[in-house]
């Protein structure tokens, strides 16, 4: 077990420069001058250009500016966006944001798709079954735009039950709204596949074998039915939690959360090279973190599978 | 058993979001009473005043600075507000004394000294503000802003502090009309406390206007309250004012729809159908001092050669721009019939029709004058625009269209789409564009100089078709030399019928501003630059 999670931490190292290199080069390969840009329609003074360029170093060649970048990174200096603000600081603002709204609909996922996953894949063919897959197919089909639009305008502006948009993101009761809109589209998916390995293994051998045992249903269910089932869904979890925490540049745009999908979407409009770079790649660490605690979780949902 | 460990996991689970929701409880919403709720963005930069050009940061630099003059929100005309006295005998000369009286909110006196501190702060290159070129046309500004290389001086050679209360400007050039661009906030005057200790500044500025910052949480919201001790002229009629970050202004009118936010300043185009009945009237839609033009390279010689012009102005003809502000505008746009904007008012030079038939569509003529000035280069054209924001694509589909018909050729025109602002930009001042391109202008000080000088004269900073007239940069440098106001506006609008005659730019349209409010407010107005007036909103 130990080896194997020190083996994945040293894959993690190649995997983390190559991607940090490559976003890197991407957004600095976009046509435009950032800098000139930060002018607005005003001519840009050539003099000051030249002296934020110096000051941002891009006056550097490009792997130069890399070199910089990294060896800054390792010692935790994510640079300085081209408004002269330390990138650390942008994502000490967003990051908290996303993370509170990210659990929020993790948890909403987890709690409701689950549930009705199982539910539903204990009763099959039963009307609950056939609701459950009507509100899933309709769930799925809308775009998150439209939903979103929608519940604001319902909810919010005219039963008023919350306020439409979140004007304190540490309110969670301002959280609701955007959570559920952000959990719906996963919960859908989490809840079908719950239901189909649920309804599949609940016709395998060892649960007959259970069932004739004289288990208790609880115990048959909760212990040896789910244990079986969640593999599929945690692997689907783990992912989606990994791209919750990338923001939601469309929920977060609706709903005014001031989050990092709106802090990566500015930045990538702005061509802000330090924001993007610095922003994706704590993304995928937290991406690399997540698949890891994934297949660990494995290990511990079926002791078949054993890491050495 | 693993039973529980499963347990203890959901338990974990809960626990963290109950903790969350803890943590999380007070703070929100509200505001005191006599406050007002508006949208806002984060500003790009730290608020200086010389490095702020956009127009969110500008918002709260005008709330919280007063400068030596300041444009009227109504007529748009700079009337003294700390100057007492800005004279001159030869345009070029000027002595400037500041009104006694007025104080920073931190109690220190506003002197003369405050002002020359300022500007020259502003204008070295050491400091790289993005407004130091306001600085240039006073003398010196080369040596602390070379055009390469370092600065040889700290201060700029013109500026002379006399006493408390006077000191004296020395212009590079005769510029009649400069007292005038004097309201711009970056010429705003700068407390001690800037230079002694600018990081503590910068996280909370101090000036010498109707407000004071109250707090700034970024991405969320500033609060700004009334300055009891402001002695101005211009005292503030509600007790403070929120600024709430939106990223998108249809957020912001969901929000003043459902009675979270009180003012928004931009009104999303989509929503324009239905705003009037939505606000119940509650709606503003006024001129903006922007114009918005499509200019010619002329610096290719296929459109500079003698004749072109014909071209250019029968392109001019074959765009229906009473169609297009119209139907995709929602008359939030005019269609422009000169080169300023209508908010410099008659007795600032703008002159409504001094474009005359050039701006009038007329599809005969407008092919006719092609025809006669040789057809168009390589018998199409295109149109060059970022698209990353604006309705950009959608008015350029339009004008494209428009210009087909006129010709009776779908092939004549084609819009050139440009993936974002910098890109574009980069082009621009690059020359690598090869036909007509979008250029907007919005004024830095509501004078029919500001849009003229920077974007036609010679070489001009704005200049980015490079069209160069000697007839036009005479007649601009007369204006400048004369001694009153009335004589320059006249020689400017003499200039600007070189621009009729020879069309380096046509004139699109003006751009409007536009607001809604809620029921609390009233007294809702926006000034020339379309921001609203905030001191003068009263609240229920």
């Amino acid at each position: 077990m130990g080896r194997f999670v020190a083996r994945r931490l040293l894959q993690m190292i190649p995997v983390f420069i190559g991607t940090t290199l490559l976003i890197f080069l991407m957004v600095y390969s976009l046509p435009g001058d950032p800098v000139k840009a930060l002018f607005g329609s005003k001519a840009a003074d050539p003099a000051t250009v030249a002296r934020l360029r110096h000051e941002y170093g891009l006056d550097k060649p490009l792997l130069q500016q890399y070199w910089d970048y990294i060896t800054g990174l390792f010692q935790g200096d994510f640079g300085q966006s081209f408004t002269g603000r330390p990138v650390a600081d942008l994502m000490a603002e967003a990051f908290p944001v996303t993370i509170r709204l990210a659990l929020f609909a993790f948890a909403i996922e987890v709690v409701f798709g689950i549930g009705l996953g199982v539910l539903t894949g204990l009763r099959r063919g039963k009307f609950l079954d056939q609701a459950v897959l009507i509100f899933t197919l309709i769930v799925v089909s809308i775009p998150v735009f439209v939903l979103g639009n929608m519940a604001q305008f319902l909810i919010g502006v005219k039963w008023k039950l919350v306020t439409p948009t979140v004007q304190d993101s540490t309110d969670l009761s301002q959280l609701i709204l955007p959570a559920v809109v952000l959990a719906l589209l996963s919960l859908a998916y989490v809840t079908r596949l719950t239901r189909t390995t649920v309804a599949e293994n609940l016709r395998a051998d060892y649960i007959r074998t259970a069932v004739a045992k004289g288990l208790p249903r609880r115990r048959v269910v909760g212990v040896h039915l789910m244990r079986n089932s969640l593999i599929p869904v945690v692997t689907f979890l783990g992912t989606d939690l990994g791209m919750l925490m990338g923001g939601a540049i469309i929920t977060e745009g609706i709903f005014n959360v001031p989050g990092v999908g709106n802090t990566l979407y500015h930045a990538v409009i702005t061509s802000e090279g330090p924001t993007v770079v610095g922003v994706v790649t704590v993304l995928v660490l937290v991406y690399l973190v997540s698949s890891l605690v994934v297949d660990l979780l494995y290990a511990v949902l079926d002791p078949r599978i054993r890491y050495a | 058993m693993r039973g529980g460990r499963r347990a203890r996991a959901m338990v974990a689970l809960g626990g963290l979001v109950f903790a969350m929701a803890a943590a999380g409880c007070g703070g929100g919403g509200g505001v005191p009473a006599g406050w007002v709720r508006a949208s806002w963005g984060d500003p790009q930069n730290p608020l200086e005043p010389a490095n702020t050009n956009e127009v969110q940061g500008g918002k709260v630099l005008d709330m919280i600075f007063r400068g030596l003059k300041r444009y009227d929100p109504r007529t748009g005309a700079a009337v003294n507000m700390l100057a007492e006295r800005i004279g001159t005998r030869d345009s070029q000369n000027f002595t400037i004394t500041v009104k006694s009286g007025w104080t920073f909110s931190n109690g220190e006196k506003v002197t003369a000294k405050s002002f020359v501190d300022a500007w020259n702060y502003g204008a070295l290159l050491d400091n790289k503000q993005k407004n130091a070129s306001f600085f240039e046309y006073i003398d010196g500004y080369e040596k602390v802003h070379p055009a390469a290389g370092a600065a040889s001086a700290r201060t700029l050679a013109g500026l002379v502090v006399k006493d408390e209360r006077t000191f004296t400007v020395r212009l590079r050039t005769k510029f009649s009309t400069w007292p005038d661009t004097l309201g711009y906030t970056a010429y705003a005057p700068l407390p001690r406390a800037f230079f002694d200790d600018h990081r503590a500044w910068l996280k909370k500025p101090v000036g010498n206007g109707p407000y004071t910052i109250d707090s700034y949480t970024r991405g969320s919201a500033m609060r700004l309250s009334r300055w009891d001790g402001y002695r101005g002229p211009d005292r503030a009629a509600n007790k403070g004012v929120e600024l709430r970050v939106y990223t998108d202004n249809n957020t912001a009118y969901t929000d003043l729809q459902a009675g979270n936010l009180d003012l928004v300043d931009d009104i999303p185009s989509t929503q324009l159908k239905n705003v009037t009945k939505d606000l119940d009237g509650r709606y503003i839609n006024q001129p903006a001092g922007i114009i918005q033009t499509l200019d010619f390279p002329m610096y290719r010689a296929e459109w500079n050669r003698p004749g072109m012009e014909k071209v250019r102005k029968g392109l001019s003809m074959a765009i229906n721009r009473e169609q297009i502000t119209t139907q995709i505008y929602r008359r939030t746009r005019t269609p422009a019939t000169d080169w300023t904007s209508p908010v410099l008012g008659e007795k600032g030079g703008y002159r409504a029709g001094l474009c005359q038939d050039a701006c009038t569509y007329d599809p005969g003529r407008a092919r006719r004058l092609i025809e006669e000035g040789g057809g168009l280069p390589g018998g199409r054209v295109t149109i060059s625009s970022n698209v990353d924001n604006g309705s950009h694509r959608l008015w350029m589909d339009a004008v494209c269209n428009s210009i087909n018909n006129a010709l009776g050729n779908d092939r004549s025109c084609t819009v050139n789409p440009i993936g974002t602002f910098a890109d574009f930009r980069n082009q621009l001042s690059d020359e690598r564009l090869d036909d007509m391109f979008r250029s907007g202008w919005q004024m830095d000080y509501p004078l029919i100089q500001n849009f003229l000088q920077p974007l036609y004269y010679t070489d001009a900073s704005s200049n980015y078709g490079k069209f160069s007239d000697p007839a036009f940069d005479r007649l601009i440098d007369a204006a400048n030399s004369r001694t009153s106001t009335a004589g320059a506006i006249a020689e400017f609008q003499e200039a600007e019928t070189v621009l009729a005659r020879q069309m380096p730019a046509i004139p699109l349209w003006y751009q409007n501003g536009s607001a809604g409010y809620s029921e609390k407010l009233s007294g809702v107005m926006l000034n020339p630059f379309s921001v609203p007036v905030y001191e003068r909103i009263t609240v229920k």
